[in-house]
């Protein structure tokens, strides 16, 4: 059965991957507009950089992060400087990593989405003189919302089956960074494989979920 | 005519010699052993002409993936009990078991003048993090956490604990001034009799249990020579001197 730090984890878990899909949503919708209307020669550097974390192995993000969060990293000595001290092993630490890390299934769906609503309905609410703030919230957002879901769901998702990077820079301390596919790891690598079949199980059921409902929406709004 | 077939018969017995032997032989070590393993495989290999595959890790990481079918052939663990508890359930060839090296403990900082020679920083607690190996996986944890209970801190440095995935990766997080202290396997901050730099204290051998680092052949190195002689050079006299030279005791 599962212990109250296995619970500990589940919600640890469930905030880290609100918290990043909350940031990312407010971080990744301008990255993701400017890359769907720029004719800027950066366009293709800055969408590499977004899918970089798609190629990388988690171990590369987590040592990178964890040597430039360091005390001699750069991140790290901005950190100590303002007061907030060392990034690595806190749950501040994981909300950076896990930004980082899912940053591309956030920005991508809603990159797709922004191009697919075209110059057509903005240029209408342009001659309705309709501001650009304006034209952003009652024109583009309500045609791009199947996408902010899709970006939503799947940042969320992805967060929750983050790995190597918390491994990397989490330091594994019960309800501040032990997640739940680490306590998984710790449960196989203790032999306790009853343990680790609950949680496992429980992921596979929530991973179908996830990508059941995304299944369903897609063709919901296909019709 | 008599010499020329001699010299012939005498190259051909030469090169059969030299080709017959050369084999693979694939180890787990665990991690702590990482750098006296490299030097003492490559002058096995050197002496031998065998070729010696190494992997390196946690030991009961090792320990589920051998007993669930791993195909190493000698098995370095950071601790006697789990050789042991192979060679019980016929993973490993019963009698091959020795201990390669005795572990030492020590309290390491990247930087100098943190840790003092007697591991008062640990009752002073004047730090956000302390490094540990996993204590339910590294033999090294656990004996780091007896070492807390000892000296009556386990309580209070609880809540700074961070805990690596193995003795490696806690060096990884000590090393990089992320932790400011941490407890790790003496061999790795330790090279020919001194400290690679930091500060440290030896942690005193009667504080926890000793650190008694086994080996044993296993399943799928029975019928290899190869593994056999490896495992008879870590006894020799020149793998004896690297593994000391590293801070283990024998």
């Amino acid at each position: 059965m599962m212990s109250a730090v296995d619970f500990g984890a589940i919600r640890l878990t469930l905030e880290l991957a609100a918290v990043t899909t909350a940031i990312l949503l407010v971080i990744g919708t301008p990255v993701a507009w400017w890359l769907a209307r720029t004719r800027s020669a950066f366009k293709g550097a800055v969408g590499a950089v977004v899918a970089l974390p798609l190629v990388l192995p988690p171990t590369v993000i987590g040592f990178y992060l964890l040597v430039t969060m360091g005390p001699h990293g750069p991140i790290g000595e901005l950190t100590q400087a303002l007061g907030i001290g060392l990034l690595p092993f806190s749950f501040a630490g994981l909300v950076v990593g896990s930004v980082f890390y899912s940053l591309p299934f956030v920005v991508q769906p809603l990159q797709q989405a922004f191009e697919a609503i075209g110059e057509r309905p903005l240029e209408v609410a342009a001659t309705l003189r309709a501001g650009a703030l304006d034209t952003f919230f009652s024109v583009v957002l309500p045609l791009a919302r199947p996408g902010f879901v899709t970006a939503a769901v799947l940042g969320f998702a992805h967060t929750v089956g983050e790995f190597g990077v918390v491994l990397m820079i989490g330091g594994n301390i019960p309800d501040k960074t032990r997640v739940v596919s680490v306590q998984i790891y710790d449960h196989v690598e203790a032999l306790e494989y009853a343990e680790a079949h609950w949680l496992s199980a429980g992921m596979v059921v929530f991973s179908f979920l996830v990508l059941l409902l995304l299944n369903r929406r897609k063709r919901g709004s296909a019709r | 005519m008599k010499a020329v077939l001699a010299c012939l018969l005498c190259a051909a017995a030469v090169l059969s010699c030299r080709a017959a032997p050369a084999a693979e032989v694939s180890v787990a070590v665990a991690a702590n052993f990482t750098a006296p393993m490299q030097k003492i495989a490559a002058e096995f290999e050197r002496d031998t002409g065998h070729k010696v595959r190494l992997a390196f890790g946690a030991t009961g990481k090792f320990y589920a993936q051998i007993s669930n079918g791993a195909p190493f052939e000698l098995f370095l663990a950071a601790d006697d009990t789990t050789p042991a508890k192979l060679e019980q359930e016929g993973v490993a060839v019963a009698g091959s078991r020795f201990t390669y090296a005795i572990g030492r403990l020590v309290l390491w900082s990247a930087q100098p003048g943190v840790v003092d020679d007697r591991g008062e920083v640990l009752k002073r607690g004047a730090f956000a993090h302390l490094a540990v190996a996993n204590p339910k996986t590294a033999p090294y944890g656990a004996a780091a956490m007896a070492v807390l209970r000892k000296l009556g801190v386990a309580d209070a440095l609880a809540p700074k604990l961070v805990t690596g995935e193995n003795i490696a990766q806690t060096h990884q997080f000590v090393a990089s001034g992320n932790a400011e202290l941490g407890f790790l396997a003496l061999s790795q901050v330790w090279v020919d009799g001194r400290l690679t730099g930091g500060s440290a204290w030896q942690v005193p051998a009667e504080l926890h249990a000793p650190l008694r680092q086994d080996a044993v052949i296993l399943a799928a190195g029975r019928d290899k020579p190869a593994a056999r002689a490896l495992a008879d050079y870590l006894r020799g006299a020149k793998a004896a001197a690297i593994i000391k030279s590293y801070g283990y005791g024998l």
